[in-house]
């Protein structure tokens, strides 16, 4: 927080954050999918 | 098959139910009497620091959001094609007309002149407001809903030509339903945007509509789960083999659409967090609390649904579903009444007086009453034996 000074660096910092959830949630969706439907052939 | 019983006898009057029902209709006619002589002031809390309270943060903002039953189910069936839930469509209409008739009901507590309710059509149509936009959603949907609803008390009256004119219009007010349902439930979350110094950080975020119109559909899920069980439970004998046949496979589709729609609610509320970078507020008594909502009311349920799908564990999913709805409660009540005015010293801030906690209750109750009232006498959870279902 003590390096943001500008909206710019706002916007930077927020986003690169924002990008690394994006990638954990499009890892965790299949994991959950499999999950959910882990019983359905058995 | 089993066939339903369709007339109700005489029946025992003196229940445990109906004695304890019958003491908060009493205690709840004597407050609107007060209410009502006396004014805002003589049972109520409200100030103008805080002039929305229990009646908006629970009768109205709970009301609307656990009354999303009806268009969920009704889109999922007429809109997505899914008939194999076609039993479950007249029970949530109902409790969706219900759940907003009594919303309507408990504003005109909550409104101090609540004559004037009709003024934003009639004399001054303030437009340019959330609320006009909110209260024209609201009446035109509550027209919906009781069109949707009437088929079922038409068919119970014997009035076949008007039945089968409001069933030509299935389709028609489905679509009206989920767009009008659409505009009111996020409104409702886009009221608090006014109130950025008001509302705590970390539930103040520009995504206040999306999540309140998200948070509807997991409360319409969850709220067709738990009625569905409750009836099961309940109304067993007014149940034809379609409803109790189907109330597994409806238990299951709906837990498995709210296990999604939490996971998908959980990762935008984080991402939200993110994006107006209030993670030192995490760390804060108010923190404490928002981790609570988040971890307790969103990622658990959408784990433990998960967990009731995968073992195909009906009980699991309906105490799923019941936390789930409790969780919607705790949602809309930090909103309007735990986060807002946050900064305000301890003496300011809003607790309910018990009058109003007194109306809500009696509200409910009276949601109670005529929910049971009507699913004994009109074809609700079973098939009118002179039409077909479908």
């Amino acid at each position: 927080m003590d390096n943001i000074h500008t909206l710019q660096e706002f916007m930077l910092h927020t986003k690169n954050i924002i990008y690394i959830l994006i990638l954990l949630a499009l890892a965790a969706f299949p994991l959950f999918w499999r999950f959910l439907n882990g019983r359905d052939k058995e | 098959m089993t066939s339903p019983q369709t007339t109700t006898g005489p029946g025992r009057l003196l229940t445990p139910f109906n004695l304890v029902a019958g003491i908060i209709v009493v205690f709840g006619m004597i407050i609107t009497i007060l209410r009502f002589t006396g004014g805002l002031a003589s049972v109520t809390n409200l100030s103008d620091d805080n002039p929305w309270g229990l009646w908006i943060g629970f009768d109205l903002l709970v009301g609307v959001a656990l009354a999303a039953g009806g268009y969920v189910t009704s889109a999922a069936v007429y809109i997505f094609g899914l008939k194999r839930f076609h039993a479950a469509v007249r029970p949530a209409i109902l409790t969706g007309f219900l759940g907003y008739a009594l919303v309507v009901l408990a504003l005109h507590y909550d409104v101090g002149r609540p004559w004037r309710l009709p003024y934003p059509f009639v004399v001054s149509a303030g437009t340019t407001s959330l609320l006009f936009e909110v209260a024209a959603c609201v009446a035109l949907y509550l027209t919906v809903l009781f069109i949707e609803f009437s088929p079922a008390a038409l068919e119970w009256l014997g009035l076949k030509r008007a039945r089968h004119l409001v069933t030509r219009l299935t389709l028609v007010l489905t679509i009206l339903g989920v767009v009008l349902s659409t505009l009111h439930q996020s409104s409702l979350g886009a009221l608090f945007l006014i109130v950025p110094a008001k509302l705590h950080p970390l539930w103040y975020t520009p995504y206040l509509p999306i999540y309140f119109f998200i948070t509807s559909t997991i409360a319409g899920l969850s709220m067709v789960i738990c009625e569905s069980a409750l009836s099961h439970r309940y109304f067993h004998g007014k149940m034809d083999a379609a409803h109790l046949s189907g109330n597994r496979d409806l238990t299951l589709g709906f837990g498995k659409a709210a296990s999604w729609v939490l996971l998908g609610y959980f990762v935008i509320k984080v991402i939200g967090i993110a994006a107006d970078n209030q993670w030192h507020y995490l760390g804060t008594g108010f923190g404490a609390w928002y981790l609570v909502e988040l971890l307790g009311f969103v990622a658990l349920p959408a784990f433990m649904y998960a967990v009731g799908v995968r073992e195909k564990n009906i009980t699991i999913i309906r105490w799923t579903a019941a936390w789930t709805v409790l969780g919607i409660v705790v949602n809309r009540f930090n909103v309007c009444l735990v986060a807002f005015n946050w900064h305000l010293p301890a003496e300011q801030r809003y607790f309910p007086h018990w009058m109003e906690i007194g109306i809500s209750v009696f509200i409910v109750t009276l949601g109670i009453l005529v929910f049971r009232f009507i699913v004994t006498r009109m074809p609700i959870l079973h098939a009118h034996p002179d039409y077909d279902a479908h």
